[in-house]
């Protein structure tokens, strides 16, 4: 059971890493991006195939798979750069499909949709399983909180400032100076970054991945957490990625109990307790458990005349 | 040489001509007035110059460069700055941000140098956070800094617009119906306002239907028809002009 608490923990944390990233091109820039989950499939399967194949240390197939999304999320914003709302969403949606279609039909190099097995995992051979995860959920509890404070700078900064700018009128923000395009891509560059190294930290740990893996549920189920938790709060990210783990893991445990439902019942009956409540949350608590909130600066006495209009 | 040297612009949206070849030119350290009936193409003029709408022909010069046709953001770096006519803006920014957003050269602006936060980022913040409340006390705007835009009055909408665009220290700035819509007391402020940043140096060029701030404030006005030219001069002989007088009140029979 401690084995099992501490595994959800280390996929919550990996959740929380998404959400975080999905916080920076929806929560602040305002893109909807209904492909995260192709993002997350392209750093697992670069950290996977680096370590596997050409036989790089774990934290360098990370890193790798990290910065390779990175630019797969520069590439895909550039092309998408004048598409917005729902327009965006389905050329992501998309984008997912074809990375998940693409591993699938790839063999020679993925393996298709057999998948890749047997990915390193740090020290995996030399310790207990119990160690084994407890090392993980060290790794990725130090990775999150690391990405959280970067975040929250980010965040905090005249870079955010530009960004949450652009989500509320994009074309004032050109007109404010603000080369738009640039900023988009690189917030979408960002959050793909925190998506890819969230897939190869999910890669080493379950030391398997197939495209069956990446469905769009997944990219749905972060956007719940990110909703739930607060759109735009970096700390709500997080405290929904752990909600909604811990939701999707107890109805596990609940919905047997309820008499007279099949196991095949009981699993479609999961899926829709998840969505009722997703629209209980919209309809009353549309902000999220941990609203956004504005920076306070205490106003500072000017002097009269300080100010001159023109430089 | 003029500040600002508009000759010849053209734009139509699908086969609709909504300027067809108009000439501008605003001078520096004045207000120049722009008038005419509702659909004369004001607004679109704006447009264009401000790089927000790409013009189909002609040429925009602001002092002395070419910026016909420039992205919108690089047009606000040269110098110049705009309003929109309703109050747009960032209505889920604090009154702040909306006022911070607008300052020119910010190296918080790059990722590394916010994650760093790096020395001149931070000193560049705090100038910007003194001049920010320096514009706020002119436009009493400081007991709502913290505010979310969205919770401004109409009114602290319109001086906010105002405040928004003197944050980047332009040297011309546009405004396009800054009073439409205000009470008249807040009016005469706004226009007093105005004043007074001409005299300090700034340059004016407003879109407004309220004939008399028009009056009080312009030195010089120019007025559209159907995307023309149809007069220019001192409001007084504006006034006089038959040309103008149909335009705005249809033609004598």
């Amino acid at each position: 059971m401690e084995n099992y608490v501490i595994a959800m923990a280390v996929s919550a944390g990996i959740y929380a890493l998404m959400a975080l990233g999905v916080n920076v091109i929806w929560g602040m820039a305002g893109m909807v991006n209904l492909g995260l989950v192709g993002f997350f499939a392209v750093g697992a399967y670069v950290s996977a195939l680096l370590t596997l194949k050409l036989g790089l240390p774990i934290a360098a197939g990370m890193g790798a798979g990290a910065l390779a999304t990175s630019l797969v999320g520069a590439l895909v914003a550039l092309i998408t750069v004048r598409l917005r709302g729902d327009y965006l969403a389905i050329v992501t949606l998309g984008f997912a499909e074809t990375i998940r279609i693409v591993a699938s039909n790839t063999i020679w190099l993925t393996n298709g949709t057999d998948g890749i097995s047997g990915i390193a995992g740090p020290y995996r051979g030399t310790l207990s399983p119990e160690a084994f995860n407890l090392l993980y959920l060290a790794i990725v509890g130090t990775i999150v909180t690391v990405a959280y404070l970067l975040a929250e700078r980010l965040r905090a900064s005249p870079f955010g400032r530009v960004l949450r700018a652009i989500r509320d009128d994009e074309q004032v923000a050109a007109v404010a100076g603000k080369h738009v395009a640039l900023f988009k891509v690189k917030a979408f560059a960002i959050g793909a970054g925190a998506l890819g190294l969230a897939g190869a930290l999910y890669a080493h740990y379950t030391s398997y991945i197939a495209p069956d893996i990446f469905v769009p549920l997944l990219t749905l189920y972060i956007k719940l957490a990110l909703l739930a938790g607060g759109l735009g709060n970096n700390r709500g990210a997080i405290i929904g990625a752990f909600a909604i783990v811990f939701l999707l893991e107890s109805t596990r445990f609940a919905i047997p109990l309820v008499p007279g439902v099949s196991a095949v019942q009981g699993a479609a009956l999961r899926e829709l307790l998840i969505a009722a409540l997703l629209i209980v949350l919209l309809r009353y608590r549309p902000q999220g458990l941990v609203p956004e909130q504005l920076r306070q600066i205490p106003a500072r006495a000017v002097p009269p005349g300080r100010y001159q209009p023109t430089a | 040489m003029s500040l600002l040297d508009v000759r010849g612009l053209t734009r139509s949206f699908y086969g609709v001509a909504a300027l067809s070849g108009v000439d501008l030119r605003v001078e520096a350290q004045r207000i120049t007035g722009l008038i005419g009936p509702n659909g004369a193409g004001k607004t679109t003029l704006f447009n264009c110059i401000s790089g927000v709408v790409p013009p189909d022909r002609g040429s925009v010069v602001f002092g002395g460069c070419d910026i016909t046709g420039w992205r919108p953001d690089r047009i606000a770096s040269a110098g110049l700055a705009r309003t929109f006519q309703i109050a747009r803006g960032f209505p889920r920014l604090s009154v702040y941000e909306n006022l911070l957003l607008y300052g020119d050269r910010q190296p918080g602006e790059r990722i590394p140098a916010a994650l760093r936060r790096t020395a001149p980022s931070l000193r560049r913040e705090s100038e910007l956070i003194d001049r920010a409340c320096a514009i706020a006390q002119r436009l009493n705007l400081t007991r709502v800094l913290n505010d979310p835009a969205s919770s401004l009055s109409g009114g602290q909408k319109k001086l906010l617009e105002i405040g928004r665009v003197l944050m980047a220290r332009p040297k011309l700035i546009l405004l396009d119906e800054p009073v439409a819509g205000v009470n008249p007391s807040l009016t005469r402020e706004i226009g007093d306002h105005l004043r007074t940043l001409a005299d300090e140096g700034l340059s004016v060029l407003l879109i407004e239907h309220h004939m008399d701030t028009i009056a009080q404030l312009c030195d010089h006005v120019v007025v559209m028809a159907e995307g023309k030219n149809l007069a220019e001069g001192s409001f007084a002989a504006l006034a006089r002009n038959e040309a103008v007088q149909e335009a705005y009140m249809g033609r004598r029979r």
